[in-house]
C-alpha cells in the first residue's frame, strides 16, 4: 500500500478554510497544537470515493508568507519541513486580488497546489464572473471553483487533488521579475546561495533570497545560525540594493517586492479571468449594515445592546442545565455517601473530588452557551466591529480593539468566566498585548465572585447593594485596564500591533459551524477541569482536613454529645434519632435537642478546620493579614477559594462553624457577620476588593500558564494579583477605619 | 489630482494609493493586505471615536489606525 496523501489547507483568514475543513473531514477531526508555540493544529481525513485515505492538515490562515505573526511561520515552516504532498489553497473568489497575494507566494515557493475559488455564490451576487480555467491556465496549476458552505464542488476539488499527488509532481517554484534593480541583486544572491549550498535542502535559492531582501527576521536569524558567512554576504548585497533604492525611488526592497507581485496578479487578471457587472465602487449589503452598526452614535448603543444580549441570552438559558448538572453531583454525593463508610476517602470523594471537579464541570453549560454566543458573534463579522469600534479607547492603556471581547467575557458585565476569557485572547496577534491582556482578565467580576460580592454587599450595604455592585464592575474595568497599562509600560513593553485588519463581509453564521466552534472550545475546557484541577482540589482538601483533631479533642465533644443526650428524656431522644425524622414535625424538645447536636458538630467542624494546615496557615497569616483586617478563618476561606472563588462562601460558613452553606442561601452566615465585632463596613469592603483581585482560581491559573505558553506567567499572576490585592485591601482598611467609617 | 495624506481624507471620498512610505513590520502588513501603488480605494468610515477609520480596497473592507495612515499618500479623485 502507497502511504496515505498529505494534504495542506491554506489561505487568507475568512477565505472559507475553517467551513471547507468540516466539510471535508466531517467529525473526523483532531486539535492539536504546533510544537512550540499556542497555534492550533488541526488534522482529519478525507475518504476519497475510491477509497484513498487523505489526510487533511489545517494550517493556520494568512495573509502572506512573510514573517508577521507565528502564524506565517507555523505554515511555512510547516510547508518546507513536513513537505505535504499536494496544498489546497482556499481563495476567496469574491476577493480574488488580494487573496491572490499569497497565492502568487506560494507558486514562488513551488509547491504542489491546487486553488480552491470559494465563495463563488457571493462572488455571484456581487456580479463577479471569474473564467477558473483561463485563471488555471495562467497561474500554472488546477483551479476548482467550490462553495464551502453547501459543500458544492468539493468532490470534483478532491478529484483533482488526487489526481495531483498522483504525479507526485517535483517542486517548481515561479519566478516573477522584480524589476531591473532587484532582479540583477537577486541573480548574484542566488548564485552564492547555490554555490554555498546554503540552506538549499530547505528553501529553493531564489526564494530565500527574496526572504533577504523582504528582510525576514526569521528567516535570516536561521540563515545566520546556519552559516554565518554566508548569511552575512547576503545582508551586504541586500544593504547595498535597499541603500541605492532609498537613494533613488525613496522605497524599500520589501515594497518593490509586493508592487511586482500585484503587478503580477493584476496582469492575470486583465487577461479575461475576471469580469464585473456592477461598477466596482457599489455598496454591498455589508456595507450598508455598517453605516448603521457601525454608526457614530448608533453603534456604540447597539454593541451595549448586543453584549447584554449575550449575557442575557448566555445565563438565562444556562440556567437549567446548570441546575441539573448540579443535581446529578447531588445525586453521584449522596450515593457516595450512603455506599461508603465514614472515613477520610469518603470525604476526599465528596469535598476533594465531587465538589472540585464538579464545581469546574457544573459551569459547563454556561460556558457552552457563552461560547456559542460569542462563536454567533464572529462567525457573523460582528467581532471584528466591535474591536473596530473599541480600539482607540483600549489603545490609551496599550491594548489591542480585539482585547475587548477577553474582557467582556471574562466578566466585564458582571458574571462571566476568566477560563473562556483567557482563551479569547487568542485572536491577538502581538505577544505583548496578548500578554497583558490575559493577565488582567481575571480582575473582572467572574461569576464566582458574584455570590461573594453579593453576601457581602447584602450584609453591609444592603441599602444601596445595587449601586455598590455597580461601583465593582467599574472598579474591575478601572483595575484591568490600569494594571494592563502598567505591565504595557514595565514588562510587556513595546510596539502595538498595527490594526491594519479586515472587516470580514457580514454573513449568516451555520449552526453546523456554531456548534462545531462551540464544542472544540468547550471541550478544552472540561479537558483542564479533569486533570489539573482534580489534583489541586485534592491538595486542597488535604489541606483543610489534615492533620485531624487529636483523639481527645474528639472525645471531649463525645462526652458533650453524650451529655447533652443524658439530660433529656429518653422519649425524646428516641423521638430525635429515628430514622427519616423531620425536624419541622418533630415536638419542641426533639427539634431543641437535634438543635443543639447540630451545634455540636459544627464546633466540632470548625475546631477540625482551625486545627489542619489550612487553618494553622490561616493563622500564621493573621500577623499580616490583619493590616488589612481579615482574621484567620477568612484567611482560611481565601485559601480555599483558590479552588474556585465561590468557596470563600461555603468556607467562611465553615469557619464560623455555620455547618455547609448553600452559597445560594448564606442568609444566615451574613447575619453571623454582622454580628461578629471582627467585621464592619470598612473591612467587608476591604475583603471585597481582596476576592476581586487576588490570586486568580487554579483553573485560570492553568489556562494563563498554558496560553502564555509557560509556568512562569501562572505563578506570576498569582504572585502579583495576590500581593497587589493584599496592599489595596490594607490601602482601604487602614483609610476606612482612619476615617471612622468602620461604625 | 491632488495628493493628500489618508488621514485628512473625508468620508465617501476616493482615490488611488500613491506611496506608501513605511518599511518594517507595519509597511509589509499594509502592502500584504493590497495596500500599494495604484490601488483604488474609498473611505468607508470612521470608529465613533474618528480613530481607526473604515477603507474599502479591491474588494474587501480594511481598517486602519490615523497613525498608520499617515504613512499612506493617496492621489484624490
Ligand atoms: N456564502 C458563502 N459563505 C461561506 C462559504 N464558505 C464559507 N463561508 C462563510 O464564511 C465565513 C468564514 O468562513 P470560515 O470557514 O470561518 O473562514 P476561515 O477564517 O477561512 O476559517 C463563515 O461565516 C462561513 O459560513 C461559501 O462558499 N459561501
Amino acid at each position: 500500500m502507497t502511504p496515505p496523501i498529505t494534504v495542506a489547507l491554506a489561505g487568507n483568514p475568512n477565505a472559507g478554510k475553517t467551513t471547507l475543513f468540516n466539510a471535508l473531514t466531517g467529525a473526523r477531526q483532531h486539535v492539536g497544537n504546533y510544537p512550540g508555540v499556542t497555534v492550533e493544529k488541526k488534522e482529519g481525513f478525507y475518504v476519497a470515493p475510491g477509497g484513498e485515505q487523505i489526510n487533511i492538515v489545517d494550517l493556520p490562515g494568512t495573509y502572506s508568507l512573510t514573517a508577521y505573526s507565528v502564524e506565517e511561520v507555523v505554515a511555512r515552516d510547516y510547508l518546507v519541513q513536513e513537505r505535504p504532498d499536494v496544498v489546497v489553497n482556499i481563495v476567496d473568489a469574491s476577493n480574488l486580488e488580494r487573496n491572490l497575494y499569497l497565492t502568487t507566494q506560494f507558486l514562488e515557493l513551488g509547491v504542489p497546489m491546487v486553488v480552491a475559488l470559494n465563495m463563488m455564490d457571493v462572488a455571484s451576487d456581487r456580479g463577479i464572473a471569474i473564467h477558473a480555467e483561463r485563471l488555471a491556465e495562467l497561474l500554472g496549476v488546477p483551479v476548482v471553483p467550490i462553495v464551502a458552505r453547501s459543500s458544492k464542488g468539493t468532490a470534483e476539488l478532491m478529484a483533482a487533488v488526487l489526481a495531483l499527488a498522483n504525479q507526485a509532481p517535483e517542486w517548481n517554484p515561479l519566478h516573477i521579475s522584480y524589476g531591473e534593480d532587484l532582479d540583477r541583486v537577486l541573480l548574484s544572491m542566488e548564485r552564492h546561495i547555490a554555490a554555498q549550498a546554503f540552506l538549499t535542502h530547505r528553501y529553493p535559492a531564489r526564494w530565500l533570497a527574496v526572504k533577504y531582501l523582504e528582510n525576514d527576521s526569521q528567516i535570516r536569524e536561521r540563515g545566520a545560525q546556519e552559516n554565518a558567512a554566508a548569511s552575512a554576504a547576503l545582508d551586504h548585497w541586500v544593504q547595498e540594493a535597499s541603500d541605492h533604492l532609498q537613494r533613488t525611488l525613496e522605497t524599500y526592497p520589501e515594497a518593490i517586492i509586493a508592487d511586482h507581485r500585484y503587478g503580477y496578479i493584476k496582469s492575470i487578471l486583465r487577461q479575461e479571468v475576471l469580469s464585473r457587472k456592477y461598477d466596482a465602487d457599489r455598496l454591498y449589503t455589508s456595507d450598508r449594515i455598517d453605516k448603521v452598526l457601525t454608526n457614530r452614535f448608533l453603534g456604540p448603543l447597539i454593541m451595549l445592546v448586543v453584549l447584554l444580549g449575550l449575557y442575557k441570552f448566555t445565563f438565562s438559558y444556562s440556567a437549567l442545565p446548570v441546575a441539573w448538572l448540579g443535581g446529578l453531583f447531588g445525586l453521584l454525593r449522596e450515593g457516595i455517601g450512603a455506599l461508603l463508610p465514614e472515613g477520610y476517602l469518603k470525604s476526599m470523594l465528596i469535598a476533594g473530588v465531587i465538589d472540585g471537579v464538579g464545581g469546574v464541570l457544573g459551569f459547563v453549560p454556561l460556558i457552552m452557551f457563552m461560547f456559542f454566543g460569542i462563536a454567533i458573534l464572529e462567525d457573523s463579522g460582528y467581532l471584528a466591529r466591535v474591536a473596530f469600534m473599541m480600539d482607540r479607547v483600549f489603545r490609551m492603556f496599550g491594548l489591542h480593539g480585539s482585547s475587548v471581547m477577553a474582557y467582556i467575557v471574562s466578566g466585564g458585565i458582571a458574571g462571566g468566566c476568566a477560563v473562556p476569557g483567557v482563551m479569547a485572547t487568542r485572536t491577538l496577534r502581538s505577544e505583548r498585548e496578548r500578554l497583558a491582556t490575559l493577565l488582567t482578565v481575571s480582575f473582572m467580576n467572574c461569576g464566582a465572585k458574584l455570590p461573594v460580592l453579593v453576601l457581602l454587599t447584602g450584609a453591609f450595604f444592603a441599602n444601596n447593594q445595587a449601586q455598590v455592585m455597580f461601583l465593582l464592575t467599574l472598579l474591575a474595568w478601572a483595575v484591568a485596564l490600569l494594571v494592563a497599562k502598567l505591565y504595557r509600560v514595565t514588562i510587556l513593553r513595546g510596539e502595538s500591533t498595527p490594526f491594519v485588519m479586515e472587516l470580514p463581509p457580514y454573513r449568516l453564521p451555520t449552526l453546523r459551524g456554531l456548534l462545531i466552534h462551540t464544542w472544540e472550545r468547550t471541550w478544552q475546557y472540561i479537558k483542564k477541569a479533569g486533570t489539573v484541577i482534580l489534583a489541586i482540589s485534592i491538595l486542597l482538601w488535604a489541606m483543610m482536613t489534615f492533620p485531624g483533631l487529636p483523639e481527645v479533642a474528639h472525645e471531649r465533644i463525645d462526652a458533650q454529645r453524650q451529655e447533652l443526650v443524658a439530660s433529656y428524656p429518653d422519649e425524646v431522644v428516641q423521638e430525635a434519632t429515628e430514622e427519616g425524622a423531620d425536624i419541622t414535625e418533630l415536638s419542641a424538645p426533639a427539634a431543641d435537642l437535634l438543635n443543639r447536636l447540630d451545634v455540636l458538630d459544627r464546633q466540632e467542624a470548625e475546631r477540625a478546620l482551625e486545627y489542619s494546615v489550612a487553618g494553622r496557615i490561616g493563622k500564621a497569616l493573621e500577623g499580616v493579614s490583619r493590616f488589612a483586617g481579615f482574621d484567620w478563618r477568612t484567611n482560611i476561606a481565601l485559601v480555599g477559594g483558590f479552588t474556585a472563588k465561590e468557596v470563600v462562601v461555603s468556607t467562611l460558613g465553615t469557619a464560623y462553624s455555620l455547618g455547609k452553606v448553600n452559597p445560594e442561601e448564606s442568609v444566615s452566615l451574613a447575619q453571623t457577620l454582622m454580628g461578629d465585632p471582627n467585621w464592619n463596613p470598612v473591612m467587608a469592603f476591604a475583603l471585597i476588593v481582596f476576592v476581586m483581585f487576588y490570586a486568580p482560581c487554579s483553573v485560570t491559573v492553568v489556562c494563563i500558564a498554558r496560553e502564555a505558553g509557560s509556568w512562569k506567567w501562572g505563578l506570576f499572576a498569582m504572585g502579583f494579583n495576590t500581593i497587589f490585592a493584599f496592599g489595596l485591601a490594607t490601602l482601604v482598611y487602614q483609610l476606612g477605619m482612619a476615617l471612622g467609617l468602620g461604625g | 489630482m491632488p495628493r493628500m495624506m489618508l488621514r485628512q481624507m473625508k468620508r465617501g471620498q476616493s482615490g488611488v494609493i500613491a506611496a506608501v512610505k513605511v518599511g518594517g513590520e507595519l509597511g509589509r502588513r499594509i502592502r500584504d493586505m493590497g495596500l500599494v501603488p495604484g490601488t483604488q480605494i474609498t473611505v468607508q468610515g470612521r470608529a465613533p471615536l474618528y480613530d481607526p477609520v473604515a477603507l474599502r480596497v479591491l474588494d474587501s473592507t480594511l481598517t486602519l489606525r490615523n497613525n498608520e495612515a499617515d504613512h499612506i499618500e493617496v492621489d484624490v479623485s
